[in-house]
């Protein structure tokens, strides 16, 4: 579903990404682990197509097809999800208009109908359970006075709502108290598929044990430096990143 | 280095592309018009009021108004730049031909009816809009009126300046003048003596006016200025809504626009006054489009009036504008709320004045300045609590937002306490759309287009819903069309 060959790439002219490159298949779940600065957001924004990155080499891959060349919006139509590291905050838009008109962007490029509200209502309430948010939060504008675990919850609604097929988490666990987490990893449970692939983005391990991934990846200094199945973010978990360096 | 600079230049092509769009209702009605030639002096003020059939008093304060104008000077504290205008070369009278009485509808010229279907406000269909009675202003003299019938019944006035003038004389005479004196600025004296036309609603004791009144108002003829002039007395107890809306015809030359508009509240009254103002902005390189300067205030006359002002701007090359309350009655409330769009070379030096003169009053400004292009957004406001206004209260709220790198926005709040009871709040901000906003939207799916769209309706949704529900609607329209091509 995705590869990434050589991905080199810099940021106001700072190297960020020397040569990353992964291979995610459907079905599957990647955990991509790391100190801070070590590229981990950066790779994540460049998959979703964030343009104040110059790539300096290496592809990108997306269902098989270079994605160099096409814009943030249509990634996301077509599939890529990214839940942020941290969810802007947009006042004076209703969260539900604002998850109603991504869903119809998404309905509407693939020429189905546009839903109707009560549909769209009887989905979103039937979702916000599964991230344990009360209604009283689609009355509020998007991600405005949210706490930290709101917003996080937040992404994976939409995720939810939204159905990409490859989504990327870019610490959605951090901040989270044990319970937030405990919902957190149940939503991507929930969303976790035979046809869809998701990328987890952490520095610990704690979200891993609820939301197991079947490979898990070291990201240092822009490069990936160990991969290894699930037990590796154990191994991380006791060693720390240094005896990798 | 390279990369980082294109990098910037692809967000700044995004940008432009979101923002360039052209003025959608530039068209020329060819209607005969009747316009006498360029130049000011005591005779043509002489032939306006003769050609409108004035009182004597009436063609005497306009003459005293022209020389008081004429010892006056443009005022140049604005934060507008603009060449200065010739007023001999201005022609002060224009109004279409062939002007009679009207029975229905049919009897309208056909062109005129098609213009406003362009303007998107059929006449034939404004009968049937919920609630609504149009008194449309063509240029200079009123061609229709529709719904005075019904709110005849009411007592209700509603009807052209110049046939409350004619009609209404005793009204007129207590009124005109009493909020904006001919003294008051160098435009509303310009006004005074010079007007066309304009509206003239008065609301009897006790009557909650049952429909929203509106009107259009239409810059048509070429080279012609135009001055309204419009007042509103809502008498005791009485409610009314009021809802004014423009948009003009493209062409190239610069057009004044200068009008004047009163507002009275007695005791208990309460005016709501609603503008969408999308008058022709100039082309993308900020050549032609309207210069409208505009005297609007309002006085709380008596106790527990209240007079609220709703803006939306998005049109004009130059704004310079400030809706005014006079809170004199005790408990009275004064309220601003406003949205102010510019675009391309647009200048905006717009804001309130709200001055505190009996005890308990009230008053709330909100303001939300958007600028985009090389557009140039000034708020300016005053609020002025005085010695005998006891626990007067003021809430201010201006944000800006900026999009793009070229475009400025500027805060000028002037704050007058002299009386030490007062509670003044005053919030500001300032802030980009942001390329993470963006992205975000974008990430969700949403085009570029849209999600500027979607944040600037947010951003202006605390005046929004101030509107009337059908201007809320075209608001929303107007700031879709003037960001862009085709924001839906």
């Amino acid at each position: 579903m995705l590869e990434i060959k050589n991905l080199c790439a810099a940021v106001e002219n700072k190297e960020i990404l020397k040569g990353v490159n992964l291979n995610v298949k459907q079905g599957e779940v990647h955990a991509i682990m790391g100190r801070n600065g070590s590229g981990k957001s950066t790779l994540a924004n460049l998959i979703a197509g964030k343009n104040n990155y110059s790539v300096t080499s290496g592809e990108v891959y997306y269902k098989g097809k270079n994605i160099a060349d096409i814009s943030p919006e249509d990634r996301a139509l077509n599939g890529i999800f990214l839940s942020f590291q941290y969810p802007v905050v947009i006042p004076g838009v209703n969260t539900t208009y604002f998850l109603k008109e991504a869903l119809n962007a998404k309905r509407r490029n693939r020429e189905k109908d546009e839903i109707n509200a009560a549909d769209f209502m009887r989905l979103i309430k039937e979702k916000l359970k599964e991230v344990d948010l009360d209604e009283t939060y689609l009355k509020r504008s998007v991600n405005d006075g949210f706490s930290g675990g709101e917003k996080k919850r937040n992404e994976i609604l939409q995720m939810l709502i939204l159905e990409p097929e490859l989504a990327i988490l870019d610490e959605t666990d951090s901040g989270l108290d044990i319970d937030a987490l405990k919902t957190i990893a149940h939503g991507i449970n929930q969303y976790r598929r035979e046809d869809r692939a998701i990328i987890l983005i952490t520095h610990y391990q704690r979200l891993l044990k609820y939301a197991v991934p079947d490979y898990v990846h070291v990201l240092m200094n822009g490069r990936i430096v160990k991969s290894g199945g699930k037990e590796l973010a154990l191994e991380l978990e006791e060693k720390g990143y240094s005896w990798l360096e | 280095m390279n990369e980082m600079k294109d990098t910037l230049k692809k967000e700044n092509t995004i940008i432009d592309e979101a923002i360039s769009q052209d003025y959608k209702y530039g068209f020329v009605t060819d209607i005969e018009q009747e316009t006498i030639p360029p130049g000011l002096n005591e005779d043509v003020i002489r032939v306006i009021s003769a050609k409108k059939g004035e009182p004597d008093w009436l063609r005497d304060w306009r003459l005293k108004s022209y020389k008081n104008w004429k010892k006056m000077k443009n005022p140049s504290w604005a934060h507008i730049t603009y060449p200065s205008i010739d007023y001999q070369s201005i022609s002060y009278y224009s109004a279409p031909k062939e002007k009679k009485e009207l029975k229905s509808l049919d009897e309208v010229d056909p062109e005129l009816l098609e213009t406003y279907n362009k303007l998107g406000i059929p006449l034939q269909e404004q009968k049937m809009l919920a609630g609504v009675a149009v008194d449309a202003v063509f240029d200079s003299v009123s061609v229709v009126t529709t719904f005075k019938k019904d709110l005849e019944k009411h007592g209700i006035i509603f009807c052209p300046f110049s046939e409350a003038v004619l009609n209404h004389p005793n009204l007129v005479k207590k009124y005109l003048g009493s909020v904006v004196p001919m003294t008051d600025n160098f435009f509303a004296a310009l006004n005074s003596a010079v007007f066309s036309d304009g509206s003239f609603v008065y609301i009897p004791k006790g009557v909650r006016c049952p429909m929203e009144l509106s009107t259009y108002f239409r810059i048509n003829a070429a080279n012609t200025g135009q001055f309204e002039r419009t007042l509103i007395i809502a008498d005791e107890g009485s409610y009314v809504s009021y809802l004014e809306g423009c948009t003009a015809p493209m062409r190239d030359e610069n057009q004044l626009h200068a009008a004047v508009v009163e507002l009275i509240a007695h005791k208990d009254a309460q005016i709501k006054y609603s503008t969408v103002q999308n008058w022709y902005p100039g082309d993308k390189d900020g050549k032609g489009g309207i210069y409208n300067f505009v005297t609007k205030r309002g006085i709380c006359k008596e106790n527990n009036s209240k007079i609220s002002w709703t803006q939306v701007e998005t049109g004009s090359a130059i704004t310079w504008k400030y809706p005014s309350v006079i809170l004199k009655g005790d408990n009275s409330t004064g309220e601003f709320y406003s949205v102010a769009l510019t675009n391309n070379y647009q200048q905006a030096d717009t804001g309130t004045k709200m001055i505190h003169l009996g005890k308990n009053t009230k008053s709330t400004i909100i303001s939300k300045g958007i600028s985009a292009g090389h557009g140039q957004q000034t708020y300016r406001g005053q609020v002025k609590i005085m010695k005998n206004a006891q626990n007067a209260r003021n809430y201010s709220q201006c944000d800006s937002i900026l999009i793009g790198s070229e475009c400025e926005a500027h805060t000028f709040p002037y704050i007058d306490v002299r009386n030490p009871t007062a509670q003044m709040e005053h919030e500001a901000s300032t802030s980009n759309i942001g390329e993470d906003q963006l992205f975000y939207c974008n990430q969700r799916g949403l085009s570029t287009e849209n999600a500027v769209s979607l944040i600037v309706n947010g951003f202006c949704k605390e005046v929004f819903k101030e509107l009337p529900m059908e201007f809320a609607v075209e608001a929303q329209k107007l700031m879709e069309v003037s960001l862009e091509g085709s924001v839906g």
